[in-house]
């Protein structure tokens, strides 16, 4: 495990070069905004819109779980159970109790923030391998809990009534502004990311995930700062399962809480790039287009072609890609500025 | 009431001596290279129908096709090493955790492509039926899986207690370096490792396809399970995870008699959840 993280080092630019290219991110980042604010009105056929959503979905999700997963380092791969909590939770409150569902979505990321404490304290005493299975196995009880559970519906779920519609109530009939509720739930993310990734959290997350002894000998409270970085990711993932149970309108454990949901917001990341603010936005889109894309080209023929490609993008990912598209595009330009420079240096002599 | 008791208690010990088997493979991979390997399950349903497939187009029974079919699965664990695995030994660990997850995503396709989603199943091997002992209800299939499974079981720790290549496998897993200086080439190790681990898995699929539904998705049941069987016997130790397997395989059958069936697996989760906070390093693993 030690000599992994050796190991990963060498793939990083030299120092001078992240502030540039993160300059070059946020403003890629802003021009990214400004286009996603405009895409509703190019885009009429409610099947294009729905796949905007999901990119802007699956961006959030893997922001959030970047924040614990990435700038942490602490790899959990039972995310799943805080996006079903903060769904059940909402739709509970709205469906059964009528509390407004804007509230009952933030109540929904304080009950997952809550409940991830509770868990956190006693996985984080566990490290890497361990540390990633107890995470699927807490997850996993979760949905076999809810699954049974009578009140929560069962294995059935539960429904949102469309009775009545409107930004009050947070149920509409078109999907503009589900749009706009998603874009705005992943710059609110983001937004937190990147306090984060300013503030001295950011410092502290980062020397766990790099340098955790050396951190903890400085007295830097480590499992603390687990903590927090745990409850604000699952606090923003139980906000993403709220918002999912508002556009489908209809949730079950298979589809809030189930472990391909968990892989899916780690892969995002790792697709993007791990541990940067941008990295798990463009991992979404990527993975959202070629998962949609290759169902739509190849699902109607059934027989698992679509299954087969997704998984080959994974493994080649995985195994020639480990720092992502941003990991890959900051090398590139590493490089770039080492010949840019021997040229310089050529002309000047 | 204790007849009941010992019934239950006779089809845990049958059902936890094939996670046993699934899981010595699962921990030989971690042991000696340090990897988890989320596509096992997908091992164990390659050997499912490798049984299927020999029974049904040749009628060649799953008795007697296990040596092929672990041959096989021998031969796909050594190819998917040499393929994947062995670029990523280096690798970060989330790096290698989505590799084996996409094989595991990419096998289950594989097998919707090629044989579709739908259940098959084994009718009337030489080992169907079922037997009444002392009272005792025991299915044949169930017995003779666990009899296979001691016996693969048992032969593998003597593979690796006895033999040279074993012991050259148990130097690697214990220290790379020391074992490359010693002369062993750590990359045949792994290959030797991804090998011996995918045919257990597969023979454990050939012992259970008389008598458990055949899919693309079966690996899904047996992963997670399998996962525990490892953590609670302590990552890369045999021993440990035969014991814990069949400590497994007893407490599921029996929780979900006494709590119901629904809850079986939360019941072995919780319980593994429990022992990873006092004993992180499992049962028989070093710390």
């Amino acid at each position: 495990m030690s000599n992994n993280a050796v190991v990963s080092q060498p793939a990083e630019p030299p120092q001078s070069l992240p502030r540039k290219t993160a300059g070059t991110g946020y403003a890629l980042m802003l021009a990214l905004l400004v286009i996603a604010v405009f895409v509703p009105q190019f885009v009429d056929s409610p099947s294009h819109q729905n796949i905007a959503i999901l990119i802007l979905m699956a961006a959030q999700m893997g922001v959030a779980w970047n924040i614990v997963g990435g700038y942490a380092g602490q790899v959990s791969l039972g995310q799943a159970a805080f996006y079903g909590i903060g769904a059940y939770t909402s739709t509970l409150l709205f469906a059964q109790f009528g509390l407004n569902p804007w509230l009952a979505m933030i109540a929904g990321g304080g009950v997952a923030a809550l409940i991830s404490i509770v868990i956190g304290w006693s996985c984080f005493r566990l490290k890497g391998h361990y540390f990633a299975m107890a995470t699927i196995a807490v997850a996993e009880i979760i949905q076999i809990v809810f699954t049974n559970w009578e009140f929560a519906g069962g294995a059935v779920g539960l429904t949102i009534p469309m009775d009545q519609q409107g930004w009050d109530v947070f149920v509409f009939a078109s999907k503009v502004p589900y749009y706009y509720i998603a874009l705005g739930l992943l710059v609110l993310t983001l937004l937190a990311n990147l306090m984060i990734e300013r503030s001295y959290f950011g410092y502290y997350f980062r020397a766990i995930k790099d340098e955790p002894d050396a951190a903890r000998s400085l007295g830097v409270n480590l499992r603390k700062y687990k903590l927090i970085a745990f409850a604000v990711s699952s606090f923003f993932t139980a906000l993403g399962g709220s918002f999912y149970a508002q556009k489908e309108l209809y949730i079950d454990p298979a589809s809030v809480l189930g472990t391909g949901l968990s892989i899916k917001m780690a892969l995002v990341s790792i697709l993007g790039g791990i541990g940067t603010l941008s990295g798990p936005v463009l991992g979404a889109g990527i993975l959202t287009l070629i998962d949609e894309g290759t169902r739509a080209l190849f699902g109607g023929t059934g027989r698992g072609t679509d299954l087969i490609i997704y998984a080959a993008l994974i493994i080649v990912v995985a195994v020639y890609y480990p720092n992502g598209v941003i990991g890959w595009f900051k090398s590139w330009m590493a490089r770039r500025q080492a010949v840019q420079s021997q040229v310089a240096r050529g002309e000047h002599q | 009431m204790s007849e009941i008791l010992v019934q239950t208690l006779v089809s845990g010990l049958l059902i936890g001596l094939i996670y046993a088997l699934v899981a010595i493979g699962l921990t030989m991979i971690f042991g000696v290279m340090d990897i988890i390997n989320f596509s096992h399950g997908e091992f164990l349903m390659f050997g499912m129908y490798s049984s299927f497939w020999m029974f049904s187009l040749y009628a060649l029974d799953p008795m007697f096709t296990l040596p092929l079919t672990a041959l096989f699965l021998f031969g796909l664990g050594v190819v998917v090493y040499k393929l994947v695995i062995s670029k990523i030994t280096n690798a970060p660990m989330v790096s290698q955790i989505f590799t084996t997850f996409g094989l595991m995503l990419l096998f289950r396709g594989i097998a919707q492509f090629l044989w579709k989603p739908d259940f098959r199943t084994i009718e009337k091997s030489m080992v169907s039926g079922h037997f009444s002992l002392a009272g005792i209800q025991v299915g044949t299939p169930q017995l003779t899986a666990g009899v296979g499974a001691i016996l693969v079981t048992v032969g593998v720790y003597l593979f690796i207690t006895k033999t040279r290549l074993g012991a050259a496998l148990e130097a690697t897993a214990a220290d790379k370096e020391a074992a490359r200086l010693m002369g062993i080439d750590s990359q045949k190790m792994f290959a030797l490792a991804w090998g011996i681990g995918a045919a257990c898995a597969g023979v454990a699929g050939g012992l259970l396809s008389t008598f458990f539904p055949i899919f693309p998705d079966v690996g899904a049941n047996f992963i997670l399970i399998a996962f525990v069987v490892v953590n609670l016997g302590g990552f890369g130790s045999i021993v440990g995870a035969l014991v814990a397997g069949i400590l497994v395989g007893v407490i599921e059958v029996m929780g979900g008699f006494l709590l119901g069936p629904q809850y079986k697996l939360a019941i072995v989760l919780v319980l593994f959840l429990a022992v990873l906070m006092f004993r992180p390093q499992g049962l028989m693993g070093k710390a």
